[in-house]
């Protein structure tokens, strides 16, 4: 099998926990208001089913103890320092061209569980950051979060359980503020931090991005695709220069190969000797989306197959969580013919979120789901036939 | 009388003894009248309740989530007041109790006539995130 490599780097806001304990009554929030932590840009990649998943945590002042949880797509064996550049080069590399690639990008488009808290799989210091890798179901790991200080928004439990319905896998950073100043680190300092995930099929994730947000506030994020393919991607990303006009809050922002000299540089940072020197395509994907409709993630299919999980994406088929497995499924609902009505996306014409009742996508669009639920089906087992199924 | 924090086998027996519906209620092993509610992914269930006037009534409040929960009924008054409070806890009064993470709380109210009253949790974030319900009193 052809080496393949996919690379993603998402510019995730914080879902940022304080550790400060909650106040029972109404209205009284962590009293840390004053200091932020932001999580600003992800960046992960795969070859040979590894995942190399680099991010940053900025400093942005302050004292205490604050935090995030990620959602994981598998097990890091690694947890280490990241390269000092990486993360700033990819922005560099694709905000200068965002005019001139317009023309380009429109001609190409595209009950209560056991109290038993998460199993703890490996822990590291990176300079001011505790991080913690958990495996367990929503509650286990929001039951580990509150225990060890996280303040957790109310809607955790709910987007905690739709990611460990996928993978129980994830990552709790702690970050020390007091640990950052005693360490000579500044405002606006990251610590970027590397983990080497081995998968069989990469996602981004987007809906914990709205983790603790009001239903009404915009979740902006940058997601960097790199590819030894041009990836496709569900939902998928409108082409359009003009925006999110479509009604899909991902726009395609960049879509052309990576440059030598990006993916020299990338290769040259520390611990980015994995980064392959040619032949990579090089997608970035901008999000604009309101938290309350933000409940998906982004699956993408690097193979060059075109056929993006709609359960990796987070989504349902009549109401139904597809298996694992269902990157044949995912496909054909893909491309099923829909028309938009009333200025309808597509997206959510397409599939429907999996906390939202089916109801919500309404009768015609279920019956076309429905339809390519059952070719889905059908070509799966075609599939499996062959002898040519994917490992879940 | 203060409500009566208790350890149930599960929250489904106080489910149970008002249906689906949430209607109800229905005379139990006891004198009262049973209702039980259910809090997951920081909403009740049911959110609507009706209650009559004059009985004592027992809710039986299962919270199924990791984090704490509040059961606070009243009028708007009441539910304008801790929404703004700053109360860290609620003990004192039988509408006004706490249901931490992972625990089925009790507490038993009689209600002297009509009225349509909300129950809501004023963890913070949590009433605008969903965590309403209506309890109507006739």
């Amino acid at each position: 099998m052809r080496r393949m490599l996919a690379a993603t780097a998402a510019a995730i806001t914080a879902t940022v926990l304080s550790a400060a304990p909650a106040l029972a009554c109404g209205g009284l929030i962590g009293p840390n208001g004053a200091v932020n932590l932001t999580r600003t840009t992800t960046f992960a990649g795969y070859a040979d089913g590894v995942e190399h998943y680099v991010t940053a945590f900025n400093f942005a002042g302050g004292t205490g103890k604050f935090g995030s949880i990620t959602p994981l797509p598998g097990i890091p064996t690694k947890v280490e320092r990241g390269g000092d550049w990486t993360l700033q080069r990819l922005v560099r590399e694709t905000t200068p061209v965002l005019e001139s690639f317009a023309a380009a990008a429109s001609a190409s488009a595209p009950t209560a569980a056991a109290a038993k808290d998460a199993e703890v799989l490996l822990e590291a210091k990176v300079d001011a950051l505790d991080i913690t890798i958990l495996r367990g179901n929503g509650d286990e790991v929001g039951r580990w979060a509150k225990k060890n200080g996280f303040t957790l928004p109310p809607d955790s439990p709910e987007v905690l359980d739709f990611y460990a319905q996928r993978s129980p896998i994830f990552m709790a950073a702690a970050f020390d503020a007091d640990r950052a100043k005693a360490g000579g680190q500044q405002v606006g300092d990251g610590t970027p931090l590397h983990l080497t995930i081995p998968t069989d099929q990469p996602w981004v994730p987007l809906r914990i991005l709205g983790l603790g947000k009001k239903a009404t506030e915009i979740v902006d994020a940058d997601v960097y695709l790199l590819t030894a393919r041009r990836p496709a991607m569900l939902p998928e990303p409108t082409a359009s220069e003009r925006g999110f006009g479509s009604g899909v809050g991902l726009r395609l922002a960049y879509d052309r190969p990576a440059g030598t000299e990006l993916l020299r540089d990338l290769h040259e940072d520390k611990s980015g000797d994995w980064v392959p020197l040619d032949d990579m395509w090089l997608t970035k994907i901008q999000v604009n989306e309101t938290a309350g409709a933000l409940k998906y993630d982004l699956a993408i299919d690097p193979s060059g197959a075109d056929k993006p999980s709609i359960a990796d994406a987070g989504y349902t088929v009549n109401g139904l969580r597809p298996p694992l497995d269902d990157t044949a499924l995912g496909k054909v609902a893909k491309v099923a013919p829909v028309t938009p009505v009333d200025g309808f996306d597509n997206l959510r014409a397409r599939s429907t979120p999996l906390d939202s009742s089916p109801r919500d996508s309404g009768s015609r669009w279920v019956d076309i789901v429905a339809v390519a639920a059952l070719a889905g089906l059908l070509l799966l087992g075609v599939t499996l036939a062959l002898g040519r199924r994917r490992p879940s | 009388m203060r409500p009566a924090p208790r350890a149930l086998a599960t929250a489904a027996a106080g489910l149970a003894l008002l249906g689906s519906a949430g209607c109800a209620g229905r005379a139990s092993a006891g004198h009262d009248l049973s209702v039980g509610v259910q809090m997951r992914f920081s909403k009740f269930e049911p959110s609507q309740l009706s209650v009559p006037a004059g009985r004592p009534v027992r809710f039986v409040v299962h919270n199924a989530d990791f984090i704490d929960h509040e059961f606070i009924v009243g009028d708007e008054t009441v539910q304008r007041r801790h929404e703004t409070g700053t109360e860290t806890k609620h003990d004192a009064v039988p509408t006004e109790v706490d249901v931490p993470a992972g625990t089925t709380v009790e507490t038993v109210i009689t209600f002297p006539r009509a009225t349509t009253l909300s129950y809501v949790c004023h963890a913070p974030g949590h009433r605008e995130y969903g965590m309403v319900g209506t309890l109507t009193v006739g």
